[in-house]
């Protein structure tokens, strides 16, 4: 049982709270002769691999440095545009790094502020009223739990398919939350929680599901 | 105050500090603003505040579902009066529209020893605001009073607790 990530959405649908508990880091260094046979593209402001997956570098990977000099946007340190570095034959041979690009924090907000409707969505769709919106979703990859309390904020656990017993972890995190960061009364209400206890225990639970499960919570 | 805590070891925080310091709160508020009313505002909304917050514990220690009703509500206040004060006030003289309740009790661990200045003070106000902070935060709007109060020569306390409407606009998803 691995859990990925969690996620608390407040009532008005701004993300207040995120971690990233366990994403395995995915990088791949290789040295490439010329040309190059990966078909890279510039979207969204990242080098990415559009075709030509090879030996670890799956598309969707992107560019992370270039013979050792990290990649921002789509130069490297010194300047250079990394398109060009590419297709100059005498740069080769080249040590390209490609890697799985994590969600930056601006990212998670516009995702959690994307669930929010998504949720009032799915319980529209339901043929009987009052449903209650997304409670699991299930990908190849993961598994996506919700849980809403009454007053309407959001708790969101990202894991892996098999992971059992989930709304009970949901449940603890409701109960850490309704201590560390309410009782705290220096923590306003609908605001980013940062609270170090609220952290600390977090983790504690985390650690303790995915080592001995749910059973004895 | 945490559930960790309580969980490893029974010790309580004695009731008695908990009444020496709302005692020294409210005299020291009295003493700050000479006006009665204010503090009873500010109380109110020292209350409001706290409710807002205490609802979410509430709901996370018990798991209650929604109330469809008035007398689950008024059920739930009374569950609550239980774990936060140890109090046991009774719910009675229901309106006839249901929608209207008091709850009375004669003992209160914040009132105990209190001699009341003749000022108009209400030395509980803390009480009605955290009901109605705590009942807004799960979308119902009430109307809170006291109609007796112990400290003021009656013999028992009070509260009258009134719905005026659910508010529709903050029913999270799902449940509108």
């Amino acid at each position: 049982m691995v859990i990925y990530s969690v996620y608390v959405v407040s009532k008005s649908g701004g993300l207040i709270y995120n971690y990233d508990h366990n994403i395995p880091r995915i990088e791949t260094e290789k040295t490439f002769g010329f040309p190059l046979d990966i078909k890279l593209q510039y979207e969204n402001k990242k080098v990415v691999v559009v075709f030509g997956q090879r030996d670890g570098i799956t598309v969707g990977h992107v560019l992370l440095s270039v013979n050792g000099s990290p990649v921002t946007g789509r130069n490297t340190e010194d300047g250079k545009d990394v398109f060009e570095v590419i297709e100059a034959k005498e740069n080769y041979p080249l040590s390209l790094k490609f890697g799985r690009m994590r969600a930056t924090t601006n990212e998670k907000i516009v995702l959690a502020s994307m669930f929010y409707p998504l949720f009032a969505l799915a319980s529209q769709l339901s043929p009987v009223p009052k449903s209650s919106g997304i409670e699991t979703l299930t990908a190849d990859t993961f598994k996506l739990s919700c849980f809403q309390t009454l007053t309407g904020v959001k708790f969101i656990l990202v894991t892996d398919q098999n992971m059992q017993g989930t709304e009970v972890v949901l449940k603890r995190i409701y109960e850490l939350y309704s201590d560390y960061a309410l009782k705290n009364p220096f923590y306003s209400l609908e605001m980013p929680i940062r609270c170090e206890l609220f952290d600390t225990s977090l983790h504690t639970l985390l650690e303790l599901v995915e080592k001995s499960g749910t059973a004895n919570l | 105050m945490s559930r960790q805590t309580s969980r490893l070891d029974a010790k309580k925080v004695n009731s008695e500090l908990l009444t020496l310091t709302y005692g020294a709160l409210v005299s020291q508020m009295l003493k700050e603003m000479d006006n009665p009313d204010d503090v009873n505002k500010q109380l109110e909304r020292i209350g409001y505040n706290m409710g807002v917050r205490l609802i979410e514990d509430f709901l996370a220690r018990t798991g209650s579902n929604r109330c469809m009703e008035m007398r689950e509500t008024a059920d739930k206040i009374q569950q609550a009066f239980r774990l936060y004060l140890n109090m046991q006030p009774t719910v009675t003289s229901w309106s006839s529209s249901g929608d209207e309740f008091s709850l009375v009790w004669d003992q209160c661990p914040l009132s105990e020893w209190v001699e009341m200045p003749n000022n108009g003070l209400k030395y509980c106000a803390l009480i009605p605001g955290a009901i109605r902070g705590a009942l807004q935060m799960v979308q119902l709007d009430v109307q809170c009073w006291f109609i007796q109060d112990q400290l003021k020569g009656d013999a028992v306390t009070e509260l009258r607790v009134k719905y005026i409407k659910r508010l529709e606009d903050a029913v999270p998803a799902g449940e509108d």
